[in-house]
């Protein structure tokens, strides 16, 4: 029997509004798997989400799921943890979304160290809004709103995270199907914040306005920059110019959150 | 060669996008009026990747 995704998506969500060869759809299984292969019950899994293309996502997930504003999909999942501290909270959300809007709820949350595992779908674009450039839009690259090419330097969500306390982050691409399953499956074990960025394919807003000329050619792209980090320690900065490093990035254990909360709630009662 | 599985296409949730036909390591897929279909089922070796990278839940493969 072929992997049964649709017992873990609302019936009749499908065929989904993502256009023809968006990754989205590549990470949703991946997280579908992940999911399975912890044993997460549907009941005791809270989704969420802010607003864009990546954060329509929960809609067709078929557990507690919660799309809210743009950009605080980290604010509401951190009210939803501290609220329910057994709960597996997920997040899923874009780059736009997740390091523009919400840049300060994102790096605050990682600061925190609270048990949640973020899936931040980055495909260098605001999709949904219409193409807008995003900090991931590489320098030079053509958004709806650099039609001249984009000045702006871009930001590394994994190395922001790392910088902002993240305890668990990783990093993969839709080509890599298999890896965003076993990554994300990583980070919902991991106890504290777990950061997953999944690079990848917009072709609808981002490829067509940079020389992709069909959604092919930017998975064959995501194939060629991703360089696993065993990989990269034996590479000089000149093999490694315009790659990207995929795996696990960064790992420590830290004090949790909704923990350290608890011992405050009891210091509280003593006092 | 026989199939080493049984590719299910959902026609209603495919959108043509060719990324499982480009990434078939045997050529089983091809296109056809932008939806995929099985041309050459026998050279199957079940190795899912079609599976994996169709972003649309249209393809599913059975092994045998």
């Amino acid at each position: 029997m072929a992997y049964d995704y649709e017992k873990h998506i609302r019936a009749g969500k499908l065929p989904h509004i993502w256009c023809p060869g968006c990754g989205h759809g590549i990470a949703m299984k991946g997280l579908i798997r992940a999911l399975d292969t912890c044993g997460l019950e549907k009941n005791n899994t809270a989704i969420v989400s802010g607003i864009g293309c990546a954060s329509r996502l929960p809609g067709y997930m078929d557990y507690n799921t919660l799309h809210t504003a743009h950009g605080r999909a980290a604010a509401f999942a951190t009210g939803v943890k501290m609220s329910k501290p057994e709960m597996n909270v997920i997040v899923v959300g874009g780059d736009g979304d997740g390091t523009a809007i919400g840049g300060n709820h994102f790096i605050h949350a990682c600061r925190r160290n609270i048990d949640m595992t973020y899936v931040i779908l980055n495909n260098y674009i605001y999709g949904m809004t219409g193409g807008q450039f995003s900090p991931c839009t590489p320098t030079g690259h053509k958004a709806s709103t650099t039609v001249y090419g984009n000045p702006d330097p871009i930001f590394d969500i994994s190395k922001l995270a790392i910088g902002a306390g993240a305890t668990f982050v990783a990093r993969t691409t839709a080509f890599h199907a298999t890896q965003i399953d076993k990554l994300i499956a990583e980070g919902i074990k991991h106890k504290g914040m777990a950061i997953i960025e999944v690079l990848d394919d917009c072709p609808t807003t981002y490829g067509r306005r940079n020389k992709f000329r069909s959604v092919v050619d930017m998975m064959k792209r995501l194939k060629e920059i991703a360089v696993p980090v065993a990989a990269a320690s034996k590479m000089t900065a000149e093999q490694l110019e315009g790659k990207v490093l995929t795996g696990v990035l960064y790992k420590e254990d830290k004090p949790e959150y909704t923990e350290q909360y608890a011992q405050v709630i009891e210091r509280a009662k003593g006092a | 060669m026989s199939a080493k599985a049984e590719i299910e296409i959902i026609e209603r949730y495919c959108k043509g996008c060719s990324i499982c036909v480009e990434f078939c390591p045997t050529k089983v897929l091809e296109m056809d009026a932008f939806v995929v279909k099985v041309a050459n089922a026998d050279a199957c070796i079940a190795c899912n990747q079609c599976e994996l990278r169709c972003p649309d839940f249209a393809i599913k493969v059975h092994k045998l």
